[in-house]
């Protein structure tokens, strides 16, 4: 795709200027719902503004049509200025059966575009949707309805086709995306050529023109009587593509494999929201990359790491469920002393819970919910594309202190989407891996002075064959030991080690401000709802600041002090409040706590009326 | 590399660490066997990896001075999957015993078998958990009593040989912790074999079990209670005056009795082939259990199937084929990019 310029001819409707738009294209699974989302990205990326995606799949596979189970969603939120949310409210919606407008209503902010498909809107819809009578008529006092028979305008188009109607039917999706792109001033190039490159003969053509038809209809219906012009953004000079946190998290893994030039073994067992990160990195077998589907959570991470002890990267993906199971053989690598990275990307709930929706509850899990005591770093990506440089760090520690490191991303992380700069592949850090070859005072438990760690000595080198396993082991020599002191000594050699690491993080940057009377404190998925509501706040004129933690454990060494630098903590996080408890355990700061768990990411209006009630302003 | 190898003996196997087990256990004349073994296989000291899980019988690594593994309890096929599929080129051995192998490893047990990893697999099969000092396992007899069965276990028990031949295994083997010759040459074959070797080695727990072999380790008795397996010969056991044959028809095994100097086949006795493919000929022979039947002893079945981690070796060699070694800088442009200018 190359950039360029608006669409075809001008329009000869006045067109409004807006700073910020929020679309939502709602429908049945099989409407192409998701294609549409991600082809209107694609030429909103092209016309230069900045912008976040969301997709909210069904969470049954193949739900019955036109029901409220079977709605998919894709929201996109699009500006002149930053943007870091796919926004709390849509202002238009597009839905294309009565199911989607009932599944989405409430998120669309009051006097926003409802667009529908008015040729789904019939009896049997509505009652599989589960309303009792057509609700349109009752919408418009609240929103702008309009009407659009899409699927008639659609076979319209296409009468002197021979396509069969249900063929014919599958191109709608297209008239509503052209419609939205003269809506909202988008270029057509690019989706007009996907579509020469994806598709052939006649449905190349019916894509085609129906796009093109929706598009005209824009422009001459009286129903649209102005369009938008979402002036470009100051954006940085560069590359980008659009990427989401999951397919991030498996580049950076296969960028790690490059930058240590070590080939990467994963064992993962198929989880939602993480599966797509095994599906990713299944394709990149000319990386070397070595995918292993096991039997079981316990067994992909058995495998992860025996393939670090053999002298691979080792790696495992999971969510909460499994996340669980991997727990004993991570105290394995705790105590063996190895190199494992293990990925969880969280979902809400105990148990099954709600597997597609999102939460960050598995905090004190990944610190402390292993048996007895067994430290391991716990970092925390913030965005979509940090996924990608939080797994290249990842690697980089475990393998310079030679222990296990878990890395907690999140279901709305995974799934959501922002244009990303790719980053200049010469520059990426490049760590070289020192295996132990001298058998000359080799002893398996032999510390590295600066970071406490022991040698990597791999099967195949000769004069190093040695033993390592769950039993305690004398420090240095690595013999099973039972002598008290030992055992202490080991206890908190492994927690030094752990601490150490510190020295190598970067101190933690206030975003607002670098003191005063609130300091909001986040991690993980939350980044963009916290530094979202802060700006709001400032803007607002109040005296409000945030810093994000990407590593848990250990914390960066400066946090302390800037906590101390504003009057007022409040953590704001998806669970019940556990990284407030760890930061007034471990600061004594009366940290104060903005939770939620309603299988949701923040809305930055929650955030913003959370630091309003903690300011007094309310 | 010839040379340094052609060197290596017996003492260069055994680590300096002391080794723990009761006296008498069983699992001592594995030890000297398997460190007899080892010079002879052709294999760099440094190349050997011995993986273990949980119980006295995974304790095994840390008297073999290679290189070595003590993981958790019935996983240890997991862990060696992955040190075998990050390295081909390594020996990877998995000592695992009744209860580690079969109850709680059970299910890794199944996989390790069904993928065909080139693994060989030692099962020391005591019918008792040893550490934890004398529970029932999966492979207990029903009504033996133990401190967790006061009143006589109730399960039914397991034939691991018969296990592993469900899971589709390639090679199944049996032997006898104090059979050394027998023994030597199972490790042999099951090292030579490419893929998953199982070998379920009866073992005596002298503290918790004694006496469970008793008559297939003595070798007084063992003629009559071994039926020692080889490929092409007839299925016949006994000492002089008490020769008899296996006759294995539409898998139900008969004995039938031989006079000294009679022609086994003629007589009908069932002509060993661990070549078969279909596993019912095998799973038949696995089953054999005494008062009626001897106890098969030998490799039941080897037949050839790639392995998985040479498989996965060349899934990345085609791909890098096809599409040349992976690039970085290109796999992050892959899809839709766009340019903002400065
Ligand atoms: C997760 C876990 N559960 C239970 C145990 C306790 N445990 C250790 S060994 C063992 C049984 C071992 O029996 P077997 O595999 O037959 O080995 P043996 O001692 O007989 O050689 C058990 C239950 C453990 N170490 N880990
Ligand atoms: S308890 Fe039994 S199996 Fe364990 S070491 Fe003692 S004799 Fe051997
Ligand atoms: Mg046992």
């Amino acid at each position: 795709m190359s950039s360029s310029q608006g669409p075809a001819g001008p329009s000869p409707k006045k067109s409004q200027r807006v700073e910020r738009v929020a679309i939502r294209f709602a429908g049945d699974s099989g409407d192409g719902v998701q294609l549409t989302g991600t082809k209107f990205t694609e030429s909103t990326a092209l016309a230069g503004n900045d912008l976040s995606t969301l997709p909210d799949f069904p969470a049954e596979i193949r739900a019955p049509a036109g029901t409220l189970a079977g709605v998919s969603g894709y929201q996109i939120h699009f500006a002149s200025a930053d943007i870091r949310t796919p926004a709390d409210q849509a202002d238009v919606l597009v839905a294309f059966n009565p199911a989607a407008l009932r599944a989405c209503l409430a998120d669309v902010r009051a006097g926003g575009m409802v667009i529908v498909n008015s040729d789904a809107f019939t009896d049997k819809n509505f009652e599989r949707a589960g309303y009792t009578e057509d609700p349109l008529p009752a919408l418009h006092e609240r929103y702008r309805v309009v009407e659009v028979p899409v699927t008639r305008l659609t076979f319209e188009a296409l009468k002197d086709l021979s396509l069969s109607q249900r063929e014919a039917g599958r191109s709608k999706n297209f008239f509503a995306l052209g419609l939205l792109y003269w809506l909202y001033g988008r270029p057509l190039e690019a989706t007009l050529e996907w579509i020469g490159s994806r598709f052939e003969g006649e449905i190349r053509e019916a894509n085609r023109r129906v796009l093109m038809a929706g598009y005209h209809f824009g422009e001459t219906s009286e129903l649209f009587p102005v369009s938008f012009e979402v002036p470009r953004a100051k954006i940085e000079p560069g590359t980008y593509r659009n990427i989401t946190g999951n397919t991030a998290l498996a580049y950076g893994c296969v960028a790690a494999s490059v930058c240590m030039d070590r080939p990467l073994v994963v064992g993962a067992y198929p989880i939602t929201p993480a599966s797509d990160v095994l599906h990713e990195l299944a394709k990149h077998r000319s990386f070397g990359v070595k995918t292993f589907q096991a039997e079981d959570e316990i067994a992909a991470v058995s495998a992860a790491v025996g393939a670090s002890f053999a002298g691979m990267l080792g790696l495992t993906v999971t969510s909460g469920p499994g996340f669980l199971l991997k727990q004993e053989a991570i105290n394995l690598a705790v105590v063996a002393e190895l190199p494992l990275v293990i990925v969880d990307v969280q979902r809400a709930g105990p148990s099954t819970g709600l597997p597609t929706k999102e939460e960050q509850a598995d905090l004190l899990c990944a610190l402390h919910g292993r048996s007895s005591d067994s430290p391991l770093p716990v970092l925390a990506a913030a965005t979509p594309s940090d996924c990608f440089s939080i797994m290249i760090e990842a690697f980089a520690m475990a393998v310079k202190y030679m222990t296990p490191v878990v890395v907690l991303s999140d279901s709305y992380l995974a799934n959501s989407a922002e244009p990303w700069r790719l980053p200049d592949v010469a520059e990426l850090p490049r760590q070289q891996i020192r295996f132990r070859t001298d058998p000359d005072g080799f002893f398996p438990y032999v510390r590295d002075d600066e970071t406490l760690a022991r040698p990597w000595a791999i099967p195949g080198t000769p004069g190093l064959e040695h033993r390592i396993g769950g039993l305690e082991k004398q420090d240095g020599k690595g013999n099973v030991s039972y002598l008290p002191e030992n055992h202490q000594r080991m206890t908190d050699l492994r927690h030094a080690k752990i601490a150490r690491i510190a020295q190598d993080l970067p101190p933690v940057e206030c975003h607002g401000a670098d003191a005063g009377k609130l300091l909001i404190v986040g991690w993980g998925g939350t980044h963009g709802a916290i530094t979202s509501a802060v700006d709001e706040a400032r803007a607002a004129g109040h005296d409000v600041a945030s810093v994000h933690l990407r590593h848990l454990n250990p914390l960066p060494p400066n946090l302390g002090e800037v906590l101390r630098r504003f009057e007022r903590v409040m953590v704001a996080e998806l669970n019940t409040g556990q990284l407030s408890r760890l930061l007034r355990a471990e600061f004594l700061v009366d940290a104060q706590s903005l939770t939620k768990v309603q299988g949701q990411p923040f809305k930055v209006s929650e955030v913003r009326s959370g630091i309003d009630r903690l300011l007094g302003v309310a | 590399m010839a040379e340094p190898l052609a060197k290596l003996t017996k003492k260069d196997f055994e680590s300096d660490q002391e080794v723990r087990w009761c006296p008498g256990c069983g699992d001592y004349s594995v030890l000297a066997n398997v460190q007899r073994v080892m010079p002879e296989l052709g294999v760099p000291r440094e190349n050997f990896v011995f993986v273990s899980g949980i119980g006295c019988s995974s304790r095994f690594p840390y008297y073999m001075n290679t290189y070595g593994f003590h993981t958790i309890h019935g996983r240890a096929p997991a862990f060696a999957t992955g040190i075998k599929l990050a390295r081909p080129e390594l020996s990877v051995w998995v000592i695992t015993g009744d209860g580690d192998g079969l109850s709680i490893g059970g299910n890794h047990m199944l996989h390790v078998i069904r993928r065909n990893v080139d693994l060989q697999i030692l099962l020391f099969n005591n019918r008792i958990y040893g550490l934890t000092k004398g529970q029932y396992s999966p492979t207990s007899r029903v009504g033996m009593r133990n401190k967790s069965t006061p009143m006589g276990v109730i399960d039914y028990p397991i034939e691991p040989s018969a296990f592993a031949l469900g899971a589709g295994a390639t090679f199944v083997a049996r032997t006898v912790d104090v059979d050394a010759p027998g023994l030597q040459e199972v490790l042999r074959r099951a090292h030579d074999h490419r893929g998953a070797a199982f070998v379920e080695i009866l073992q005596n727990c002298p503290v918790y079990n004694d006496g469970e072999w008793a008559a297939i380790e003595d070798k007084k008795t063992r003629v009559d209670t071994a039926l020692r397996l080889e490929h092409g010969q007839p299925l016949v056991y006994g000492a002089k005056g008490q020769r008899r044959g296996i006759r294995i028809e539409h898998g139900v095994p008969t004995v039938v009795p031989l006079r000294d100097d009679e022609d086994p086949i003629a007589a009908g006795v069932t002509v060993h082939d661990e070549r078969a493919q279909s596993p019912a000929y095998h799973f038949a022979l696995a089953t054999l259990a005494p008062p009626e039947f001897p106890i098969p002893v030998g490799v039941l079945r080897a037949i050839e199937r790639p392995t998985y981690e040479r498989m996965l070796q060349s899934q990345i060699e085609s791909a890098v084929e096809a599409r040349g070694p992976g690039k970085l800088d290109k796999l992050l442009r892959s899809g839709d990019t766009w340019t903002v200018e400065g």
